[in-house]
């Protein structure tokens, strides 16, 4: 096809490389066509990453005003101090604090449910699966405008403790899908065998069930996490006067964004990358040890 | 009702008395009696989905019976869950645990029990399964025989009163499952310990069973000795299911002394009153069976010299097929059907091939009688009882 | 070892009733209920009791001095919708251009992971997870700084004279684009990316490589390959991803407060005014009930087109 002179139906000839000879623009015409989607996936990664990577140059700015969206010059200032901005690593242990305390409460109330829907027959059981379906299929503004409500209605002061119930609310249908899932892949003779070699059911659970339902737990506790310590339109309607960290860069996109921000922020990703770099070394070794 | 003698004391028995299981308005096993002597190797055999893999679990406590009772060296033990069971068992597939490795999967059961220094013993028993370098592998980096082998060690480390196998050998190739089979034997002669073994393939229980009780539909169909339910089937499903058999409608034409006559597709059969199963009076109908390795085929040419007293039948050779060891035949009789036979292959007939005209024949001794009221395909691979999934059960 | 006399089958004679029936105790029958107690008690109180107050509140009157009543004030629903019809449509129109864009975007994300990242899977997975981790509002506040007025991208598009074609169209505005409609859809499209492509991943990666050599091998194109085959394989990932980036976008107000304008606001910057700001309870009460009533019914007949309803 390289050969024939028919000059339509030729995209490269509109880009820059037209001038090249026929045969090397169809060879590159292929190539692009070979990679079309690789090249896709890439350039959607790149559109993924850019904001991080934004996010990391300017921790390394030193701003005019008061917002830090403008290139100005090179400092490492906000890097050597870190809690240098009123109330922002207060907010920020406020936020680890959380997010600790909604994972434990999560992961143990959504993990009972899990065993309960992967390991019993009882009634109600499509109304248990809807009740842990709808708080993931409904928007957040949602849930917090009438969580809010009921704590308005029943008076209760906005604080602390109405941030705590409300992420461990929202976390805890996560933690049953991924806990159900691993509890479901399980083996059941597994327990079987645990009972036919002495092992009382309670030694059972133990020495078993939880140590092979631990990663699914893991899972679920992990995103717990996540999404508990970056969560800010349920916080915004729960919290009061509270300022978790989320609602602290949300004030601060309002009154001026300070550099530390951006130092927290690369800080957090650069911890993210190693925990699932780890976790998936350490996933991989065991995958590569079961098959050999 | 079953009577048993044993050589040995009483000690491990295992009684089951009027046990069944039903789920919702599915019966998996009806009321059964079953007694399984001290140290003897008891096969449970039968199609997936007949109520063998419930009995055993019956027995392990995995499973509680809606009736009846189970007995395990003179003890009741219907009430106790199975963690106070001296009873282990062998899972299908091994059920060994993913996050310990072998010899933790093998101390498992010791520690349970508080013994605090099980060394010396696991080491004894990973020797005994010849598994004593592995100890520290987890159970994936093992291949499909070791697994097996460790699945057994952790259970007769504890030394029950019974060892309970369910489709032990199931997920293992051919060649590998016949080196077990024998391995297992071996185990069991040197321990001593009973053991029930649950099991689909025929050859594999005859080959390792003292006793095997042939399961169908939740009952016991028949139960004995291995070469007694080959030479001797009581059921058509027995017949079929372990090997292969012919079975001919046949009327009874002379009834009485030690010899049935029988007459089927015109030829006149005869049959030793003992290896009728069912009361047969003149005028009745039974089923004639005889196995296809006890036929010899002769060609037509050659029926003078059939040896007098034989049954025969003549037909035609429709389909031969070269074995190795034998050849198979399909012959058509008229006016009976397709019967297969297997010849083994001395000094083969050149004339024996497919549109030649052959006489089949066999010793009267090796002919069985059946109750013709039961269908003649019971048991076959096409049966539909036998599809159906055990786990469902 | 043992002889063994064979025995006629052991039949059942006496009616299996006549035996006495074993029952599973309560208490072990009881232990699912107790596993669940504490958590849909948590749900039921925390969720479900809420939803319940906020469609009592979405009927009541009065003021915040004198207090709310229960007056069954249905017009709140009429009023709102009168006045906020914009703001509603704006919300389902900006997150369906969103997740059809996460769509064409994430799909050949998902499948290079899938099928061709090869040893570079690993790596390309956590570019794409750990966003999840780092502060989603410090990543849009960067895209302030990214589609800043004289910033190189706006450069580029003006270069293009891109943004004429654009500003024509009235996605944007002169010769910028934050505080325009397409700097909203960006952002949501950016925030809600990895929604998508986890789960299309997921769907691919189940996929057995060789039925694309099957496919071949039956005289199919790659291109007629993809339609015949694997999109059709990874439908449950694109029902699960559609969702997942819908639902959130379209109740989301940060990227149309931090990225838009006044004329960028959606129903979620609606609803967290009057609730933060103006403390008009029935008001906000009536338009969470109909932004909920609303996807719940999208997302019912999306299912349902779908044919995925074991999905859930």
């Amino acid at each position: 096809m390289a050969a024939t002179d028919t000059p339509a139906k030729d995209p490269a000839a509109t880009t820059a490389t037209a001038p090249a000879p026929r045969r090397t623009s169809g060879k590159g015409l292929r190539w692009l066509r070979r990679n079309l989607v690789t090249l896709a996936g890439l350039a959607t990664l790149a559109y993924l990453v850019l904001p991080n990577v934004v996010v990391m140059v300017f921790s390394f700015n030193k701003p005019n005003g008061r917002f830090n969206y403008q290139w100005t010059r090179f400092s490492t200032d906000a890097w050597t101090d870190p809690c240098g901005v009123a109330d922002m690593c207060g907010s920020l242990g406020l936020s680890l604090e959380i997010a600790v305390w909604a994972t434990v409460g999560a992961t143990a109330l959504g993990t009972m449910i899990a065993f309960a829907l992967a390991r019993y027959r009882f009634r109600a059981r499509a109304a248990v699966n809807t009740l842990i379906f709808l708080p993931m299929a409904m928007p957040e503004v949602v849930m917090a405008a009438s969580l809010a409500t009921l704590f308005l209605n029943m008076g209760i002061r906005f604080g602390f403790w109405t941030i705590l119930i409300a992420h461990i609310m929202f976390c805890l249908s996560f933690v049953v899908t991924a806990v159900k899932a691993r509890v479901m892949s399980m083996d059941p003779r597994l327990e079987q065998a645990a009972q036919d070699l002495y092992a009382t059911p309670v030694q059972t659970f133990l020495r078993v069930t939880l140590p092979i339902a631990a990663p699914g737990i893991a899972a679920g506790a992990l995103l717990s996490f996540a999404l508990s310590f970056d969560d800010f339109i349920i916080t915004n309607f729960n919290a009061g006067s509270t300022v978790t960290f989320p609602m602290f860069v949300w004030g601060s996109a309002q009154r001026g964004t300070p550099v530390q921000i951006n130092v927290i922020g690369t800080a957090m990703f650069l911890v993210a990358v190693l925990c699932v770099f780890a976790g998936q070394t350490a996933g991989n070794r065991r995958k590569r040890s079961k098959r050999s | 009702m079953t009577t048993t003698s044993t050589p040995q004391s009483s000690g491990g028995d295992v009684r089951l008395h009027r046990i069944s299981k039903t789920y919702g308005s599915f019966t998996a096993v009806h009321p059964l009696d079953l007694t399984i002597p001290a140290g003897s190797f008891f096969a449970l055999l039968g199609a997936s989905g007949c109520g063998k893999t419930t009995t055993l679990r019956m027995i392990a406590g995995l499973e509680e019976p809606t009736t009846g009772t189970v007995e395990l060296a003179g003890r009741d033990v219907t009430a106790l869950p199975p963690y106070k069971r001296q009873v282990n068992t062998v899972f299908q597939n091994y059920a060994l645990f993913p996050h310990l490795d072998i010899y933790e999967n093998v101390a498992f059961g010791l520690r349970r029990r508080g013994i605090k220094s099980v060394k010396k013993q696991v080491e004894e028993m990973l020797d005994l399964v010849q598994l004593g370098p592995m100890a520290r592998r987890k159970p994936q980096q093992l291949s499909g025989g070791q697994q097996q082998r460790v699945a057994v060690a952790r259970a007769l480390i504890n030394h029950p009163e019974v060892l309970l196998l369910d489709e032990p050998l199931g997920a293992l190739d051919l060649k590998l499952r016949r080196q077990m089979q024998l391995e297992l034997k071996r185990i069991q002669t040197e321990v001593g310990i009973t053991f029930v073994h649950v099991t689909h393939d025929q050859e594999e229980a005859m080959t390792m069973a003292d006793t095997v009780a042939v399961m169908n539909g939740g009952r016991v169909e028949q139960l004995g000795a291995p070469a007694e339910l080959y030479e001797n089937p009581a059921t058509t499903f027995v017949a079929n299911f372990l090997g292969t058999s012919n079975l001919i409608e046949a009327e009874v034409t002379e009834a009485g002394g030690t010899e049935l006559v029988l007459t089927a597709g015109g030829a006149t059969l005869r049959l030793p009153t003992r290896r009728c199963s069912t009361p047969a009076r003149k005028g009745e109908k039974v089923l004639a069976g005889f196995r296809p390795e006890k036929v010899v085929l002769a060609h037509a040419d050659d029926a003078a010299a059939i040896p007098e007293g034989h049954n025969r039948m003549a037909g035609r050779v429709k389909i031969a097929s070269f074995i190795g060891v034998s050849t198979q035949y399909v012959v058509d009789v008229p006016g009976v059907g397709e019967l297969s036979v297997y010849e083994q292959n001395i000094g083969r007939d050149g004339r024996l091939v497919p549109g030649a005209d052959i006489v089949l024949h066999w010793e009267p001794e090796h002919t069985f009688g059946l109750d013709a009221d039961q269908s003649l395909l019971a048991g076959t691979v096409g049966d539909a009882g036998a599809d159906l999934d055990e786990e469902a059960a | 070892m043992s002889t063994t006399e064979a025995p006629a089958p052991p039949e059942a004679p006496t009616e299996d009733a006549a035996l006495p029936i074993r029952k599973t105790p309560t208490r072990k029958r009881l232990v699912p209920y107790w596993l669940l107690l504490p958590g849909i008690l948590w749900l039921v109180v925390f969720f479900a009791a809420p939803l319940v107050y906020q469609a009592s509140t979405s009927l009541q009157t009065g003021s915040l001095e004198e207090g709310f009543k229960l007056t069954w004030h249905f017009a709140t629903y009429w009023d709102a919708l009168a006045e906020y019809w914009p703001q509603f449509v704006r919300s389902v129109g900006y997150a369906a251009i969103a997740t059809v864009l996460c769509l064409l975007l994430g799909y050949p994300l998902a499948y290079l992971i899938a099928f061709k990242a090869g040893r570079w899977r690993n790596l390309v997975m956590i570019l794409v997870i750990a966003p999840f981790f780092t502060s989603f509002l410090i990543r849009t506040l960067a895209w302030k700084t990214i589609l800043a007025d004289g910033g190189p991208v706006v450069g580029a598009l003006n270069a293009l004279h891109i943004l004429d074609v654009t500003s024509a169209l009235g996605i944007t505005e002169g010769h910028r684009v934050l505080a325009t409609p397409l700097a909203v859809v960006c952002g949501l499209t950016y925030n809600f990316l990895p929604f998508m492509v986890l789960p299309l991943y997921t769907s691919l990666e189940r996929i057995d490589p060789r039925l694309h050599e099957a496919a071949g091998d039956l005289y199919a194109r790659p291109a007629t390959t993809f339609r015949r085959v694997t999109f059709p394989l990874s439908m449950p990932g694109v029902v699960a991803g559609t969702l997942l980036t819908f639902i959130p976008a379209a109740g989301d107000y940060i990227n149309a407060e931090l990225l838009g304008s006044t004329d960028q606001k959606m129903i979620g910057n609606v609803i967290q005014s009057q609730f933060l700001r103006v403390l008009d309870y029935p008001t906000a009460a009536a338009l969470s009930f109909i932004l909920m009533a609303a996807i719940l019914a999208m997302v019912t007949i999306y299912i349902r087109k779908s044919g995925t309803e074991d999905l859930v």
